[in-house]
């Protein structure tokens, strides 16, 4: 099953780093080796083997190998298995919208909110629609922050409140307006059949029939969330994976500035 | 007399259990006075009324909102429905269908004596509680007679939305050594105010809990049990505002483990405490009648407060669901009180720590079988680290003889769980209780070590949060942030409205029936 591993054969190949033409490392540049693990609907054996072989050389993958497979339940087989991508990109020509703010730390976003805002700005999150998830607007606004990012309740500068889960749009936006809300935060977790996006969207809707869309600073996060994807829909900020207090924090004061001058 | 492994004063433990059977004590004095829409549902359902009305609303809901709007719910819809059944010669079935047609006001029925009442509905009580009775002896028949996985019970979610893909799915989980199967419930659920109708197969992150779906997924779980020689167990969530609902459908269709904590539904759900505190009081004596284990949400404070430093707020709220259940007549037997493997992996003797919480939760509760969850808030997508954490967990699980183990997937924080990933937690976790079977009977704890004098810590601390919680309520308690670091009104939330005094014909005699009782 795993004859390939020790193979004295080397395939011929350019051995010098193009960005312009990039694909997987291994262990030797252009080599294309890549793990992929899947499942397909068949029944254990050689001819199962033969499939997810076939079926990697669709993917662009030369030298297949299956290095494990198991029978889950009948009629469903899991392999383990290794390849070389045949395929490339070109990283010079890739343009990923990012948010554009400097992060800084909590010390220099309270001082700079302290020196060009002159008053706490006004925070509110929530985790809005159906969804039940705290644990990504939990991380970015609660006093303890997550993974050593303080959250916005700690910074002097921001009166923050998390609304917590499955917070109704109408809800949402009515505190909002009591509060005199500068910025909103809207955590989205849970994304199974896009119910993100539609929740996503009312929201935009809902504030702009308020015309409360231009008075606010509005901004999404959560697993699946991209800045652009945020952009596409209506929302001035997004923030991913691996995104933390720190950045909102500093996104939100320095776009209440820029707006200030306009 | 048992003997403690890390060296705990059984002396504390009792004073412990003394403090929070008070602080229960308390609670349950307040859910004496009062009854709830979802009580009454309940009530309906036992005496044999199912169905919806043209619009989908179920006939509980119409009978028991009708007494509502009306304005004598607290009357209670047994004494009410008793007298219709006087009054009408209908069945209770046939009064609600009446009901839902306009044909039937309940305000106008004549009154009757309380035994009038209770003779009345006898022969329905009588067929609800032999019903449920006959499902539990169904279950202890089938373990006596074809048997049961070893402790801990491997328990796996499944999360299609659809309750026949979740057939699928639930099959090849049993067939690849899982002893319980959870049906995850569709996103909102627990807030909708009624339980929905039908197989269903349409849900977000989750399938409905329906009386159907149960009977669905328990007959595909006896089928494969049959193959694999295990009894299959089938968890679902009595949890939300239908907890006591909830409760008698898995009672009448041999479900086995439920989700059962109000605390967590006020925490995590933002439901209000009087309603669902009331509620859970039924929904537990149910679930004690029906031989059904329930489960506690602790493990959920850990995921907003920190697992380290609020350690002993788990310890102290599990103390207080004992007592809760043990009010409600649920033995110890079927407590699946909860903790969880959730500390910040970079800390330093994390798993020391981990191991001597699990360990003094054990003998703390020494014939509960624990819930133990595993790692999911430092669960990162970085999938391989993600499996080893689970297999650190797994290896406390096993030393300190957990009751039911919630497998940690490696995909968690990605997606519900694959076929394959699955296989993958299972296989894990299978190797580890194999390869470290005994580790517990061998291995000793150092006098002075971290973990006795963190076991000792902890449980301190927790006593000294109980005698704080005595003082002030858990009511008071829930307002002020104590568990999960969430502030919960008394009066916030959603379903107060639903609250009712109990007024002076009340009565709902499935208590004595079901509560100490087999």
């Amino acid at each position: 099953m795993s004859g390939g591993l020790y193979s004295m054969e080397s395939k011929e190949f350019d051995k010098t780093l193009d960005l312009k033409q990039v694909k997987p490392y291994g262990d030797t540049m252009n080599d294309g080796k890549t793990q992929i693990s899947f499942t397909l609907p068949v029944p254990a054996g050689n001819e199962a083997v033969e499939a997810a072989k076939q079926l990697l050389k669709k993917m662009g993958f030369e030298n297949p190998l299956v290095v494990f497979y198991k029978e889950l339940t009948p009629g469903y087989t899991f392999f383990n298995c290794y390849g070389s991508c045949t395929h490339t990109v070109d990283f010079t020509a890739i343009h990923v919208p990012k948010v554009e703010s400097t992060t800084w730390s909590m010390d220099e976003t309270d001082q700079y909110i302290k020196e060009n805002i002159g008053r706490p700005i006004v925070v509110l999150g929530a985790s809005t629609g159906t969804d039940a998830h705290t644990v990504g607007i939990d991380a970015i606004m609660n006093m303890k922050g997550y993974a050593g990012h303080y959250g916005l309740e700690r910074y002097e500068m921001f009166d923050a409140l998390n609304m917590g889960s499955q917070v109704l749009n109408e809800d949402f936006i009515a505190k909002a307006i009591e509060l005199k809300a500068d910025a909103l935060l809207v955590s989205q977790t849970v994304t199974q059949k896009d119910v993100h996006i539609k929740n996503m969207v009312e929201l935009v809707e809902m504030l702009e029939a308020e015309g409360l869309r231009d008075k606010v600073i509005l901004v999404c996060g959560g697993p699946r969330i991209t800045h652009e994807l945020a952009k596409e829909l209506g929302y001035d900020a997004g923030f991913g994976m691996n995104s933390y207090a720190d950045d909102v924090a500093s996104f939100i004061a320095q776009e209440m500035v820029k707006r200030k001058k306009k | 007399m048992q003997k403690s492994k890390l060296g705990i004063d059984f002396e504390r433990v009792k004073y412990a259990k003394h403090i929070a059977g008070k602080i229960a004590g308390d609670v349950q004095k307040f859910v004496d006075g009062y009854t709830t829409v979802a009580v009454e549902r309940t009530i309906c359902r036992l005496l044999g009324i199912d169905g919806v009305d043209q619009n989908a609303v179920p006939l509980p809901n119409i009978v028991v909102d009708e007494l509502h709007t009306a304005g004598i719910l607290g009357e209670g819809v047994f004494f009410i429905l008793g007298n219709a059944v006087i009054e009408t010669g209908l069945t209770p079935q046939e009064i609600a269908e009446n009901i839902a047609v306009g044909k039937l006001d309940l305000k106008a029925i004549n009154v009757h004596s309380q035994e009038e009442v209770s003779a009345a509905l006898k022969p329905f009580l009588d067929a609800a509680i032999k019903k449920i009775k006959d499902r539990r002896s169904k279950r202890e028949n089938f373990i006596a007679t074809v048997g049961e996985g070893a402790k801990p019970y491997l328990y796996v979610i499944v999360a299609t939305g659809n309750i026949y893909e979740d057939v699928v799915q639930a099959q090849a989980a049993a067939r690849q050594g899982a002893d319980i199967i959870a049906v995850i419930r569709t996103t909102g659920q627990s807030l909708l105010d009624y339980v929905p109708y039908g197989a269903t197969t349409e849900g977000f992150g989750g399938t409905y809990a329906t009386q159907e779906n149960f009977r669905i997924m328990r007959k595909a779980l006896d089928e494969v049990g049959d193959e694999v020689k295990r009894y299959i167990r089938l968890c679902n969530y009595c949890s939300g505002l239908c907890m006591p609902e909830i409760a008698v459908m898995g009672a009448l269709e041999g479900l086995d483990v439920m989700l059962n904590d109000a605390l967590y539904g006020i925490l995590f759900r933002d439901i209000n405490m009087q309603r669902t505190l009331v509620d859970q009081y039924f929904s537990r004596v149910i679930n004690g009648f029906a031989g059904v284990i329930i489960n506690t949400g602790e493990d959920n404070y850990l995921t907003t407060a920190d697992a380290f430093e609020e350690a002993h707020t788990v310890l102290s709220s599990d103390l207080i669901n004992e007592q809760l259940a043990l009010l409600a007549g649920l033995p110890e037997e079927q407590m699946g009180l909860g903790h969880a493997f959730e500390m910040d992996p970079q800390l330093k003797n994390g798993f020391l720590y981990e191991l001597a919480q699990a360990q003094m939760t054990r003998e703390i509760f020494p014939k509960a079988p624990l819930k133990y969850m595993p790692p999911t808030k430092f669960m990162t997508g970085n999938i391989f680290r993600g499996h080893i954490q689970d297999a650190l967990f797994n290896q406390i699980s096993i030393w300190t003889g957990q009751g039911i183990q919630l497998l940690g997937m490696l995909t968690e924080a990605i997606h519900t769980p694959f076929m394959s990933d699955r296989y993958l937690s299972i296989e894990n976790a299978k190797y580890i209780f194999n390869n470290m079977h005994d580790i517990g009977n061998e291995v000793e704890f150092k006098d002075g070590g971290i973990i006795k004098e963190r076991a000792k810590f902890v449980l301190d601390k927790s006593i000294n949060l109980l005698e704080n919680l005595e003082k002030e309520g858990l009511f008071t308690a829930l307002e002020k942030g104590i568990f999960a670091d969430i502030k919960r009104p008394k009066n916030g939330g959603k379903g107060l409205a639903g609250v009712t005094e109990k007024g002076s014909n009340y009565m709902n005699p499935f208590i004595d029936l079901m509560k100490n009782r087999k």
